[in-house]
């Protein structure tokens, strides 16, 4: 079944099955831009989860096709243009370097709906979405502080853009405030999904003393690099990786975006869709937070869970001040908390981090 | 000696993992290319040796079968592309593409039902006295077997190609296909052989990745190595010292930089992420001025009517 999909929507790729999908508008056609295989066992995965839960939700009135391992940046354009003239209704475009391809094409194809993960820059016809992902980094961030021995946090990121820099600090912000003497060492991988490089880096870091792994890649590979190693903690990120778990993965952050696509296919098909900025987290349900595993302390798995319900309420935010910038700047005075406006554009680290953000 | 937080012995020792899928794929297209023919299917191989080998590991509990199978599941898939090149006559560019592109397919078919799963262990070699040295024992001794299996085939290769008179005659058929055929060699044989053995190769290099270098199955997981080897190839001037050199550069390089980051020096993160490309590139270019060229028949297709 997805190797038929896989194989129907490389051949839409190739702009040679124009004519099979003729009659697309007899049904509401959704497509998904995937920026990793739908098996990478991470972010992609979670996206197709979405997009079957849409099909389950919808059943023979929709009908989806999605094109993965497309390259960020100008080959996604031409996916997407494809997608478009095949006739799909609504695209999803799921990863941030989609985000100039997806407002060129949307310019083109005035009557399809855009919907782009991560971005920033809307559209009449291009909405955005994204989770608050920062609000499971201070999860774990409180975990992994009270977890680490050797005070030494690896981090796995993948390119410097707000989204990620976000995750930094709120894991660094809550590590610190439960164990003053933590240490991140930050490695920029370039990629989103390289499982060899996140393999490599993982050990990097180990063998630098980092007894705790975070990532923000889409693999499972340093997972198993932590396993290899023993004696490691990990956190699933973005899927659950439960396969990994009890040990080295004591908890994850899950996206989970199948509520979201199944609202916004709806709009579609009722003519009520709009252009919106949707950022969601902990409180809807967009950011869920894995099963704590029995490897965490117990006092340390009650004080995690019980941020996540502060945050599930809205007593708790993870940036709140006072806060100070990695130039000893203020940024947030005592108990004020980031505006969305400065959280969008993150782009500093903050005070106690080391080392310099790439550009 | 130790330079900040990283350890040169361990740094060396995990180069030498992370250069070994690219030794095998590069040793197996180089010679694929001497024998004139172009696979540009090493990365599609790759990716079917990997799950091939995994699968089989997982299965059977022995790493060591998995990659024997994993160099079954590399050739064959080659020999549809030699069947097609070769018997077919299809041009091979598009033929090697084509190969990559299913190979990525069938290889998430195939893993399925093997994504989470975690494979056996290779042994480590542990030889009583050597392995225990300092520094040494670490760097040399201490690996599994499949990474020396690659520098012994890097050896093997040389010595077959300028040594062996079977290797002369596969040269010969790579320089000019036709004066090969005049002589009375079997051109499409020896082809057949040669891409035989590269997807053999381009298999274990694959499932050196899915069994030991990462070790799990995830889709695609490959990212380009096979691209990169490729790649090596041509700026090896098409030698197998070179070919070695270059992926112990490129592993090394690699792993060099993402020690420098998480020891955080102060170089760019750009420049870094760069390095293993331009250090790879720039030496080997450095290393073919001596004007070796590509085999003249390279890419031909060979029909005995012409």
């Amino acid at each position: 079944m997805i190797t038929r999909r896989i194989l129907m929507a490389s051949v839409a790729a190739l702009g040679l099955a124009g004519a099979a999908f003729a009659d697309g508008h007899a049904k509401t056609k959704v497509g998904f831009v995937y920026v990793g295989p739908v098996g990478d066992g991470g972010w992609t995965y979670e996206h197709d989860q979405g997009r079957l839960a849409v099909e389950e939700a919808f059943g023979d009135a929709v009908e989806t096709v999605y094109v993965e391992n497309v390259a960020e940046g100008p080959d996604s354009e031409r996916v997407m243009t494809q997608m478009a003239l095949d006739g799909a209704d609504l695209i999803f475009t799921t990863s941030f370097g989609y985000m100039d391809p997806t407002i060129n094409v949307a310019k083109k194809f005035p009557n399809v709906k855009f919907e782009h993960a991560t971005g920033y820059k809307r559209a009449d016809n291009v909405s955005t979405y994204s989770a608050r992902f920062y609000e499971g980094r201070a999860v774990q961030g409180h975990i992994a502080g009270k977890m680490t021995k050797s005070n030494i946090i690896g981090y796995i990121a993948s390119y410097p853009i707000p989204e990620v820099i976000r995750g930094i600090n709120a894991a660094y912000l809550h590590a610190k405030a439960v164990n003053p003497d933590v240490e991140f060492k930050i490695i920029w991988a370039f990629t989103w999904f390289d499982p060899q490089k996140e393999a490599d880096s993982a050990k990097a870091l180990i063998e630098q003393g980092a007894d705790v792994v975070l990532q923000h890649t889409d693999s499972t590979a340093p997972q198993a690099a932590a396993q290899a190693a023993g004696n490691v903690v990990t956190f699933g990120q973005a899927s659950d990786m439960a396969e990994y778990a009890p040990f080295p993965r004591v908890s994850s952050i899950i996206d989970n975006w199948a509520p979201y696509y199944i609202a916004r296919t709806k709009a579609v098909m009722d003519g009520t869709w709009e252009s919106v900025d949707t950022w969601d987290g902990i409180p809807t349900g967009m950011v869920k937070i894995g099963e704590i595993t029995d490897a965490v302390p117990a006092d340390v798995k009650a004080e995690a869970l019980a941020m996540v319900e502060a945050m599930r309420k809205g007593e708790y935010h993870p940036f709140t001040g006072p806060i100070n910038k990695q130039d000893g700047s203020a940024w947030l005075a005592e108990g004020e908390t980031a505006s969305d406006g400065d959280l969008a554009g993150m782009s500093f680290y903050v005070e106690g981090l080391t080392g310099d953000i790439p550009n | 000696m130790n330079f900040g937080a990283i350890d040169p012995v361990l740094l060396i020792a995990s180069l030498m993992v992370a250069a070994t899928p690219l030794i095998f794929a590069a040793i197996g297209e180089l010679v694929v290319e001497k024998a004139g023919v172009l696979n540009l299917g090493v990365e599609g191989m790759m990716i079917v040796g990997a799950i091939s080998g995994f699968i089989i590991a997982v299965e059977t509990g022995s790493p060591m079968l998995g990659l024997l199978f994993a160099a079954i599941g590399g050739a064959l898939l080659s020999l549809l592309f030699a069947i097609l090149t070769q018997l077919a006559l299809a041009t091979q560019v598009p033929s090697g593409l084509a190969l990559t592109l299913m190979g990525l397919g069938i290889s998430s078919l195939m893993g399925q039902d093997y994504v989470g799963v975690k494979p056996p262990t290779m042994a480590r070699l542990d030889i009583p006295v050597l392995s225990d040295l300092p520094v040494v024992g670490p760097i040399l001794y201490s690996h599994d077997p499949a990474l020396y299996l690659g520098l012994v085939l890097v050896a093997c290769v040389w010595w077959f190609l300028n040594r062996s008179r079977a290797g002369l005659t596969l040269r010969a058929v790579g320089e000019n296909a036709e004066a090969a055929f005049a002589l009375g060699y079997k051109v499409v044989r020896i082809r057949v052989l040669a891409i035989l053995f590269g997807g053999a190769c381009a298999g274990v290099g694959g499932a050196y990745i899915s069994l030991v270098r990462v070790p799990q199955w995830t889709e695609g997981m490959t990212a380009g190595i096979g691209w990169i080897a490729l790649a090596l190839v041509v700026f090896a001037s098409w030698k197998p010292g070179r070919a070695m050199i270059g992926a112990y550069l490129f592993g090394g390089v690699t792993v060099l930089q993402l020690n420098l980051q998480a020891a955080g020096l102060a170089i760019p993160v750009e420049y870094l992420s760069m390095s293993p490309y331009i250090i790879t590139i720039l030496v080997l270019v450095f290393l073919s001025a001596d004007r070796s060229s590509a085999p003249g028949s390279l890419g031909r297709i060979f029909h005995a009517s012409r």
